[in-house]
């Protein structure tokens, strides 16, 4: 099996960069978009659980899209269904113009790297990423050509002859997104790929996922329940829960500006406070521990009169001294966790916050349970629908 | 081996050496609550007694004389037996070819091939079907394939002669559908349905376990980079289950060439196999030495037959046929 076969013609082009509106159009027109997906199973106990419960989305050529969310919560139907695996109830699937959710799973231009690898056991790594390859028939030196291709691009060009149970989880992996990667889908589908690994390798098969998606410019779909995993790699993320698209966008619009009280308490870590709205000099405002907060623009949707959530990240609280400070409370926690300090306080009106001192730590004023002040930018205080 | 004194300067040498004659295995020293491998010694010896024993007794039998009155064998060595197989002495002392023996030998393995082929034909769909239920199903059906291992074999091949006599359910069933009643039991198709009966769970329990395990994610892998259905079934299924049906075909082929009660019972007497034959010279013929030959000649095919086996399939996994 040369690497070099002049055979072998190029691949298409990587995309280049979206770069303006007539880009983005073009992207949105050759990715993929479903329509009103809806799915319907039998639980073992006899109930109806709604995997997609409507689902529709627009993913863009080019684009590494992580659906996340709690495990059922409808985010593996949804791969399944674009790979063909899971019938639809209803809805429509497209890859740009093609409506593919009437074909059958060998005939769609998407190929799936399976979370428990699902690699053939009787097969050595070679015959299991040239597996697809034979499956169209292309001709023996054409796909010798593709296999080493592949197998150098996930490294691991001197395995090809090992059988998978003779690999670790960390080479399976690897071989998995070969044999998925070698058919050139349009789009490759990963299902909780890294969430066998450990921790290490993780983050750096994280890095390699990343790194082959920019090389071969696919369309990646990533199913995780790891939000940390979905903030590293997702241009833009679909947060789910309950067979439903929650919020969907980048991973600074979901961790800023959460939607819901999910998705903020989904996505890292967050205060949330129940709170009164009130309105001083034509700005809605909110009160926590007795002390009111004029709320910012982008806080969220809100209404003078009402009650509300607030939800307030713990790296936005403040700890100062408590002489002097507008809203103080008592320190009730501190644990030190080498790159940062969690603190837990409890404000005057015995509501518990969270907050997280970032390094050069200034203890003098950190006393487990002394009074400590506490002081939050406005602009860090959001308002959440339940 | 030599028992020499301990270079380390052990205070008691002797007691060195038995020590590690008796603790140390080839998988080093005995760790905690572990007992040496020389204690398995009276089982290993009682198990080669109870295998090995009778098969050397019939050996030993197929090389001695037949007496001339009485049955039993003579203490003398002989291999007349075994030219007894293949030639006839007529009166006169002449030796010539003799092809009897020889074609129910044929007969049998044709018959046991045919049911072996029929039994996987059967089991293989059924095990697949089996596997793919929900496991509390799955354990129902284990239970309902090994439901005849719970009756004596004797008792269930009188079952089916009831159930083939003349006047018997099968052809009230013939006769219910208009069709003229006929000849069932005593015929070879009769000890054909039979062996199948006999031998069908001995073919779906091995290639079931093989396919239980089966992780259909690799189903939905081959579906997803491009196979069809049939290619499927053959590139992934089939290396799977192909462990499986080599024990079938073992678990059916030698038994039933050596089958005895369904040709006696449902074949009657038109059908001679092999083991009626060796059961008739050790009883009306008395001629035990040549009882032990055939039964010698069939260890030896046997033996040979899962050899060629070995050699075809030469994967980890097909060890299991020569297990069972």
């Amino acid at each position: 099996m040369s690497a070099a076969s002049s055979a072998w013609t190029p691949r298409p082009p990587v995309p280049a960069p979206l770069r303006g509106a007539a880009d983005l159009a073009d992207a949105r027109r050759q990715g993929l978009t479903a329509l009103a997906l809806r799915k319907t199973f039998q639980s073992q106990e006899g109930a109806e659980v709604r995997a997609l419960d409507g689902v529709s989305l627009e993913i863009l050529r080019g684009e590494f899209f992580v659906l996340l969310g709690p495990s059922g919560c409808g985010k593996t139907t949804l791969l399944r269904a674009i790979a063909g695996l899971e019938p639809l109830d209803s809805g429509e699937i497209y890859l740009g113009d093609t409506h593919i959710d009437i074909l059958p799973p060998a005939k769609r231009p998407v190929n799936t790297v399976f979370q428990s690898y699902a690699l053939f056991p009787h097969l050595t790594v070679w015959e299991n990423v040239a597996f697809g390859l034979r499956m169209e028939k292309q001709p023996k030196d054409q796909i010798a050509a593709r296999v080493a291709e592949m197998l150098d691009l996930v490294q691991l060009a001197g395995v090809g002859g090992r059988k998978p149970n003779q690999l670790s989880g960390g080479q399976q992996q690897r071989v998995a997104l070969a044999r998925a990667l070698a058919k050139e889908p349009r789009v490759l589908l990963l299902d909780e790929p890294l969430s066998a690994l450990d921790l290490k390798l993780r983050r750096g098969m994280q890095g390699e996922l990343k790194r082959i998606q920019r090389e071969t410019g696919i369309t990646f779909v990533f199913v995780t329940h790891d939000q940390e995993e979905a903030l590293t790699l997702g241009d833009r993320i679909a947060v789910f829960s309950e067979g439903q698209a929650v919020q969907i966008g980048t991973p600074e619009e979901i961790y800023d500006h959460p939607v819901n009280r999910f998705v903020a308490d989904f996505i890292g870590e967050t205060n949330f406070i129940a709170s009164d709205i009130g309105e001083r000099d034509g700005h809605l405002t909110a009160w926590i521990g007795g002390v009111e907060f004029p709320l910012g623009p982008r806080a969220g949707r809100a209404a003078a009169g009402e009650s509300a959530t607030l939800a307030v990240r713990p790296e936005n609280v403040q700890l100062t001294p408590a002489a002097g400070a507008a809203l103080t409370g008592t320190l009730t926690e501190l644990a030190y966790m080498g790159t940062d300090l969690r603190c837990r306080i409890t404000l005057a009106d015995a509501v518990e916050l969270r907050a997280r001192v970032a390094p050069p730590f200034a203890l003098a004023h950190l006393a487990p349970g002394g009074p400590v002040g506490v002081a939050i930018d406005p602009a860090d205080v959001k308002v959440v629908a339940d | 081996m030599s028992a020499g004194p301990e270079r380390g300067g052990d205070r008691a040498p002797a007691l060195g050496w038995v020590r590690r004659r008796l603790g140390a295995g080839r998988a080093g020293p005995i760790r905690p609550g572990q007992l040496s491998a020389w204690f398995a010694t009276p089982a290993i010896l009682l198990g080669l007694a109870f295998t090995l024993g009778p098969m050397i007794v019939v050996a030993v039998f197929s090389l001695m004389a037949q007496p001339t009155t009485g049955t039993g064998v003579e203490m003398r060595f002989s291999t007349k037996a075994y030219e007894h197989f293949f030639m006839q002495e007529s009166f006169t002392g002449e030796s010539r070819f003799d092809p009897r023996y020889l074609r129910v030998f044929a007969v049998s393995a044709a018959l046991a091939l045919g049911v072996t082929v029929l039994c996987v034909a059967l089991a293989f769909p059924i095990a697949v079907w089996m596997s793919t239920r929900t496991p509390r199903a799955q354990n129902m059906l284990l239970l309902a394939v090994t439901i005849p291992f719970w009756t004596n074999l004797l008792v269930r091949t009188y079952a089916w002669m009831l159930i083939l006599a003349e006047s018997g359910p099968a052809n009230s069933f013939l006769a219910f559908l208009g069709v003229e009643p006929t000849q069932m039991l005593y015929t070879w198709q009769a000890a054909f349905v039979g062996l199948v009966y006999t031998f069908l769970p001995f073919a779906i329990l091995p290639i079931y376990s093989a396919v239980a395990g089966f992780d259909f994610a690799l189903a939905e892998a081959a579906y997803d980079l491009g196979a069809g259905k049939l290619a499927v079934l053959r590139k992934v299924i089939w290396p799977a289950a192909s462990g499986g049906v080599v024990s079938a075909v073992a678990l059916c082929l030698v038994p039933a060439f050596g089958s005895y009660v369904q040709p006696v019972l449902l074949g009657g007497g038109r059908l001679v196999m092999v083991g009626s034959l060796i059961a008739s010279q050790f009883g009306e013929a008395r001629n035990w030495p040549f009882g032990a030959a055939l039964s010698v000649i069939i260890l030896v095919l046997t033996l040979l037959g899962a050899l060629a086996l070995m050699r075809w399939t030469k994967r980890s996994a097909q060890k299991v046929t020569l297990a069972v």
